[in-house]
C-alpha cells in the first residue's frame, strides 16, 4: 500500500517559499480571524469543542486535551493559569521549535483561544535555555500581536484580556515535565512535585490551578476551534484524531519532519517511503518510535494480539513496518507515541552503544530528587560506559536490567520510566548482543561504523 | 475552657490491622499505630513532606465497588469486600487517610522495593562506619540491616564528593555521606527560618551546600546533625569524640530560659558527651537550641568551685552549715532565691527564709526571646518559686529593694542560693557591707566575697524538677557524679534550715515530695514519681494576673496579651 499523502495542519506554512514569521505575513493567510470569531463565543461552548475533538496531548503522554481542561479547579476563585511547555528536549524530537522559529503567531493564536475558552488571564511560554533564537522570535511575535491588540487587555474589543510571558529555562531536560516546569518558571530548583497533592489542575503554578499544555497541542486548539470538533475528529484515526508530526532522525535516507494524519500512516511507510529507506548497502535494525525514552522495537519481530476495531476485536499480526503511528497502537504493542521522535538505528549500530549513548542523557539530566532515579541512571551509565570503554562481562545485562526494573514505577515523576524503559527494552530485544559484547568489541569492526559513545 | 473540637477519625487498614486515625493521618504515622515500622529516611512528623528518598513505598488499594451499583464487591473466599490493589506502589509518608484505604508492608513488591532502594542509596555511599560518628544511630545502617540485601552489586568508581566542608561554626558536613533526603534544607527553612542550605548539581552529583557567602550558624544549627539520618551532617563538638553505643542517656531540660526544652544528657564515666532534644510535642517538638546543648561545659569550667571555705580557709561542710546558722542566728538575714533552682530547692530556699525569718528575693533574668525556643525570661523556673511561695510578685531587675536594706543596715547577713549578687544588681561596697553565705557552683565576685561557701551541684548532678513558662511542671534526673567537694544543694539547705532551728526536712527529692504535695496547694495531686516524661501541666490561676515577661515561643502565646485580644 503507497504511503499516504501528508496531510499538513499545523506545517502548513513551514518551509513554504517566502512565509516569514511576523504578524502581516500570517495575517495574509488568515491569520488571527479564528481568534476574532472565538471570542464572540462562549467559552463553554470553545471547550466543548476540544472535548468532542478528541484531540489528544502530543507532548508524550497522549492526554486527552479535553480531559486535562475539565479537571481544572475552577471553584477555588483563585486565578487559573496557562503554561505553554516549549521546553522540547526530548532526543529525537524537534517539533516545536519548527513551529516557534516560522511560524510563531500559530501559537499565539492557539494559546490566546486556549486562554480565552480557560478564563485565562496570564500565559507563560517555558522555553528550553537551548532555543534562544526561539524566545527573540516569540518575544517580538508577542509584542506584533499585542500591538495589534491579539493578546493584553480588552483583545480585539471583546473584553477579554490575557498577557502571555516568555519564560527561559537553563538548559535542564528534567524542566519539560509540567510539575518540574512550575518549579522552575516559580524560580527554584526543577523538582518534579509529587502528585498527589500538586496535580497542577488544582495545586500547580503558584499553588494556582494550571493547565501545562505542549506547543503542538495549543496549536491543533486554533484548527480545532477553526473547523469545529466534529470535524477535526473525523481527521485521523478514531480514538487517535488530527494529524500529528513525526520526526524522524537516524538511519534512514531523508531525515525530517512529516505531518500526517493519525494513524494512517505505518512505520514501513514512513520509514521506506516517505524518508526513501534504508542507507544505501545497509538494512533497518531497530526503531525507537516516540523520543527516546520510547521503547526500543526491533525489525523482525512480531507483534500479536487482539485489537479493537470499531465494536469488534480482531486479530492483529503486525511486524514493526506494520504498525500504525497512533498512540493506542504503539502502547498496544508495548512502546508509546511519547512526543513523535522517530530515531531508526540500522546494522552498523552497536546496541550497546547505542545505549549507552541514551544513558549517559539521562543520568545527566537526572534531576537527583528521588533516589532510584537519581543513583540508577549514573549506575547504568557507568555500566555501558564500562562496557564499551572498558571490560565487559556477560552478566551487565541481566544486571543493568535489573537495576532498570528498580527504577521505573517507583520514582516522582515519569523521568524514572524514561530512564528505565530504554535499557529495558533494549536488553529485552537485544540481550544476545550485551552478552556477547566483548566479543563482539575485539573483532574488527565495519568501515565506516559511527562511534556513538 | 473550650474544648478542641475532636478530630474526625478515619479507619484505615494497615496490614490487616484496622486502626482509626484523625483526617490528615499519613500512612507512615498510622502504620506506626499498630506497630508496623515503614522505613524511611527524608519523611520527619515535623517537617513537610518531599516524598524523595523512595524508602516508604507500600502497596495501596480501596475496597472494590461495583462501578454501575456502587455496591461493594465481596470476595467469596474471605466473606469480605475485595481489595482492589494498586499495580503501582505509592509512598506512605505522602498517602493520607482516606475511609478503606488499605496498606501492606510485607508484599514481595514491597521487599523488592525496599531492597532497591536501599542498594541505590549505598552504591555512593563511601560505607566508611568505623570511623563515622552517626554508625549505631544511622538509619542508613539500621535499614540495610533490616530491609538490604547484604551484598553488592556495584563495581563501579563511587562518585567523590567534598569530605569535610564546614558549614557553620557548629555543623561539619561529608557529602559524600549525604543521602540527599533534604531534611537540613527543610528544618533551616521551615523552623529556624534560615534558609541558607539547598543543592548545587543535579542527578548523582547534586551536592548539599551553603548560599554562597553564608554560613549555617543560626542558634537551631546542631538540629540538622540530629535529623541527618546519616553521617552527613556532624557536630564540631561531638565529632569524633565518643562512640554512640556506649554512652548513657538520661532526660533533662534545658535551662537556658523558661521555654524548658526537653533534653537527653549523653554522658560516659562521668563526663557529658553531648546533649540533644527529646521529643515533647507539647514544649519544643524534636528541637533545641545549639547554645542550650553546649551549657554542659560549665561543668568542667575551671571556675568551678570544689571546695567549702569558711572565712576563705578551706573546710568542712559541718563546719560551714554551723558558720551559717551562727550568721543567721544574729539576725537581719535576706535570703536571694534563684530561678535556676529546682523545685524542690527553692521550697527548702522558703523554709530557710521561714527560719531565718529572712526575707526572700529573687534574681531576674531578661534577655530577648527569639519566638523558637528561647523566650524572654532565662530564669528556667521563675514559675516554680511562685508556685512554691517563695516569692509572691515577679523578680524586679537589680535586687534594688535588698540594696536598699542593706544600705539603711536592716540587712547584715546575705544567704545566696547561687547568685552572683554583684552582677545581679548589688554595688561591690554593698557586698563588703554584709556578710554572705554562698550557695553555688562556680566562683565570681560573690563567692570570692562571701564568710561561708558552699559548693553545690548542676542541673546535670542531681534529681529535680521545673516549672516552665506553660506551668508545666518537668522532671530531670542525674547524668554524672557530683564532682568532688560539691554536695547536693538539697542537703546544704535541709541542714542549714536544721542547724537554724527549722523543722527536720527530707533531703532526696521523693522523700520531700510528700512534704511538698503536703504545703504547696498547686502541686498537691502530685507526686515526684507520677509526672511524665513530657511533664503534667500545674493550675496556674492562682498567677494569671501576673504580666509575665515572655513573648510567643514555638509552643507557647502569652495568656495576658490573648486575653487583651479577647
Amino acid at each position: 500500500m503507497p504511503a499516504p499523502e501528508q496531510h499538513r495542519l499545523i506545517f502548513r506554512h513551514i518551509d513554504e517559499p517566502g512565509y516569514t514569521n511576523d504578524l502581516a505575513c500570517y495575517q495574509r493567510g488568515g491569520g488571527y480571524e479564528v481568534l476574532k470569531k472565538a471570542v464572540l463565543r462562549k467559552p463553554e461552548e470553545l471547550m466543548d469543542e476540544v472535548k468532542k475533538s478528541g484531540l489528544r496531548g502530543r507532548g508524550g503522554a497522549g492526554f486527552p486535551c479535553g480531559v486535562k481542561w475539565s479537571l481544572v479547579d475552577r471553584k477555588s476563585g483563585k486565578p487559573i493559569y496557562l503554561v505553554v511547555n516549549a521546553d522540547e528536549s526530548e532526543p529525537g524530537t524537534f517539533k516545536d521549535r519548527y513551529i516557534m522559529h516560522q511560524d510563531p503567531h500559530q501559537l499565539i493564536e492557539g494559546i490566546m483561544i486556549s486562554c480565552f475558552a480557560n478564563k485565562v488571564a496570564c500565559a507563560y511560554i517555558y522555553i528550553r535555555g537551548e532555543f534562544p533564537e526561539g524566545a527573540k522570535i516569540l518575544e517580538k511575535a508577542i509584542a506584533e500581536a499585542r500591538a495589534a491588540n491579539f493578546v493584553g487587555p480588552n483583545i480585539v474589543g471583546s473584553g477579554y484580556g490575557c498577557e502571555i510571558y516568555v519564560h527561559r529555562g537553563a538548559g535542564a531536560y528534567i524542566c519539560g515535565e509540567e510539575t518540574g516546569l512550575i518549579e522552575s518558571l516559580e524560580g527554584k530548583r526543577p523538582y518534579p512535585r509529587i502528585k498527589p497533592p500538586y496535580f497542577p489542575a488544582v495545586l500547580g503554578l503558584y499553588q494556582c490551578p494550571t493547565i501545562v499544555n505542549n506547543v503542538e497541542t495549543l496549536c491543533h486548539v486554533k484548527h480545532i476551534t477553526d473547523m469545529g470538533g466534529e470535524a477535526y475528529s473525523k481527521i485521523g484515526t478514531p480514538g487517535n484524531t488530527g494529524t500529528r508530526i513525526l520526526c524522524v532522525s537516524g538511519h534512514v535516507q531523508r531525515p525530517g519532519y512529516y505531518e500526517f494524519e493519525v494513524g494512517k500512516c505505518t512505520m514501513g511507510q514512513l520509514l521506506n517511503e516517505v524518508c526513501g529507506g534504508p542507507l544505501p548497502g545497509r538494512t533497518f535494525k531497530a526503531v525507537i518510535p516516540g523520543g527516546s525514552s520510547a521503547k526500543v522495537l526491533k525489525f523482525g519481530e512480531r507483534y500479536k494480539g487482539k485489537r479493537k476495531v470499531g465494536a469488534d476485536m480482531v486479530d492483529y499480526d503486525w511486524g514493526v513496518e506494520d504498525i500504525p503511528m497512533d498512540f493506542d497502537s504503539l502502547a498496544m504493542i508495548g512502546s508509546m507515541g511519547g512526543s513523535g521522535g522517530v530515531i531508526v538505528m540500522d546494522d552498523s549500530v552497536s546496541m550497546v552503544e547505542a545505549l549507552g549513548n541514551i544513558n549517559a542523557f539521562y543520568s545527566h539530566e537526572s534531576c537527583g530528587q528521588c533516589t532510584p532515579c537519581r543513583e540508577g541512571s549514573l549506575w547504568m551509565k557507568k555500566i555501558t560506559t564500562r562496557m564499551v570503554h572498558g571490560t565487559a562481562r556477560p552478566e551487565d545485562g541481566a544486571l543493568l536490567k535489573s537495576v532498570a526494573d528498580q527504577i521505573a514505577g517507583r520514582t516522582i515523576c515519569a523521568f524514572g520510566e524514561a530512564c528505565a524503559w530504554p535499557t529495558q527494552s533494549f536488553i529485552a530485544k537485544f540481550g544476545d548482543e550485551f552478552k556477547g559484547y566483548a566479543q563482539a568489541k575485539a573483532a574488527p569492526r565495519p568501515e565506516g561504523t559511527p562511534e556513538l559513545v | 475552657m473550650i474544648q478542641p473540637a475532636a478530630p474526625e477519625l478515619i479507619t484505615v487498614n494497615v496490614d490487616g490491622k484496622e486502626v482509626a486515625v484523625p483526617k490528615g493521618t499519613n500512612m507512615i504515622e498510622a502504620a506506626l499505630r499498630v506497630g508496623v515500622d515503614v522505613p524511611h529516611y527524608c519523611y520527619h512528623s515535623k517537617l513537610t513532606v518531599v516524598g524523595n528518598c523512595r524508602m516508604c513505598l507500600v502497596e495501596t488499594g480501596m475496597p472494590a465497588v461495583d462501578p454501575a451499583t456502587k455496591a461493594p464487591v465481596m470476595d467469596p473466599a474471605t466473606g469480605k469486600q475485595k481489595v482492589n490493589w494498586s499495580p503501582r506502589p505509592a509512598i506512605a509518608c505522602a498517602t493520607n487517610a482516606a475511609p478503606g484505604l488499605h496498606v501492606r508492608t510485607t508484599t514481595p513488591m514491597v521487599k523488592d522495593c525496599r531492597e532497591g532502594v536501599m542498594e541505590f542509596l549505598l552504591i555512593n555511599h563511601p560505607l566508611d562506619c568505623p570511623i563515622c560518628d552517626q554508625a549505631g544511630e544511622c538509619k542508613l545502617q539500621e535499614q540495610s540491616a533490616g530491609y538490604g540485601r547484604g551484598y553488592s552489586r556495584f563495581i563501579e568508581n563511587k562518585n567523590v564528593k567534598p569530605k569535610r566542608t564546614l558549614l557553620g561554626p557548629r555543623v561539619m558536613l561529608d557529602d559524600e555521606r549525604c543521602i540527599l533526603c533534604s531534611r537540613c534544607i527543610r528544618f533551616s527553612k521551615e523552623i529556624a527560618k534560615d534558609d541558607v542550605l539547598g543543592f548545587t548539581d543535579r542527578g548523582s552529583y547534586s551536592t548539599l551546600s551553603c548560599y554562597p557567602g553564608k554560613k549555617l550558624e543560626n542558634n537551631y544549627s546542631l538540629n540538622t546533625v540530629d535529623i541527618c539520618p546519616v553521617g552527613a551532617l556532624t557536630s564540631t563538638d561531638f565529632r569524633f569524640k565518643m562512640r554512640v553505643w556506649f554512652l548513657k542517656q538520661t532526660n533533662s531540660i534545658d535551662t537556658e530560659s523558661s521555654v524548658g526544652a526537653n533534653t537527653v544528657v549523653w554522658s560516659r564515666e562521668g563526663t557529658v558527651y553531648r546533649v540533644t532534644p527529646r521529643q515533647n510535642d507539647d514544649v519544643n517538638d524534636t528541637w533545641m537550641s545549639d547554645s542550650g546543648r553546649l551549657l554542659y561545659k560549665d561543668i568542667r569550667s575551671a571556675s568551678r568551685l570544689d571546695a567549702v571555705r569558711v572565712n576563705a580557709a578551706e573546710s568542712a561542710l559541718d563546719f560551714a552549715v554551723a558558720a551559717a546558722a551562727e550568721l543567721i542566728s544574729k539576725g537581719g538575714v535576706a535570703v536571694v532565691g534563684s530561678g535556676r533552682s529546682s523545685v524542690e530547692e527553692q521550697f527548702l530556699t522558703r523554709k530557710l527564709a521561714q527560719a531565718a525569718k529572712a526575707e526572700a528575693h529573687l534574681v531576674a533574668r531578661l534577655g530577648e526571646g527569639d519566638k523558637i525556643l528561647i523566650s524572654a525570661d532565662r530564669n528556667p523556673n521563675v514559675r516554680g518559686a511562685l508556685v512554691t511561695g517563695l516569692i509572691s510578685t515577679l523578680p524586679s531587675a537589680g535586687l534594688a529593694s535588698l540594696g536598699a536594706q542593706i544600705d539603711s543596715g536592716a540587712v547584715k547577713t546575705v544567704i545566696s542560693i547561687g547568685e552572683d549578687l554583684v552582677a545581679a544588681g548589688l554595688t561591690p561596697e554593698q557586698l563588703a557591707s554584709v556578710s554572705v553565705v554562698f550557695i553555688g557552683t562556680h566562683a565570681g565576685q560573690t563567692s570570692a566575697a562571701a564568710k561561708v561557701v558552699i559548693p553545690s551541684l548542676s542541673v546535670f548532678e542531681k534529681h529535680g524538677t521545673f516549672i516552665n513558662q506553660q506551668f508545666r511542671i518537668q522532671r530531670f534526673a542525674k547524668a554524672v557524679p557530683a564532682p568532688a567537694g560539691a554536695t547536693d544543694d538539697l542537703v546544704i539547705l535541709s541542714r542549714i534550715i536544721l542547724a537554724s532551728g527549722g523543722p527536720a526536712l527530707g533531703s532526696d527529692v521523693g522523700g520531700l515530695w510528700a512534704t511538698i504535695a503536703a504545703e504547696v496547694p498547686a502541686l498537691a495531686t502530685m507526686a515526684y514519681g507520677n509526672i511524665p516524661d513530657t511533664g503534667l501541666l500545674v493550675d496556674a490561676s492562682s498567677w494569671s494576673a501576673l504580666e509575665f515577661a515572655e513573648g510567643q515561643t514555638l509552643h507557647f502565646k502569652p495568656a495576658a496579651k490573648e486575653a487583651a485580644r479577647a
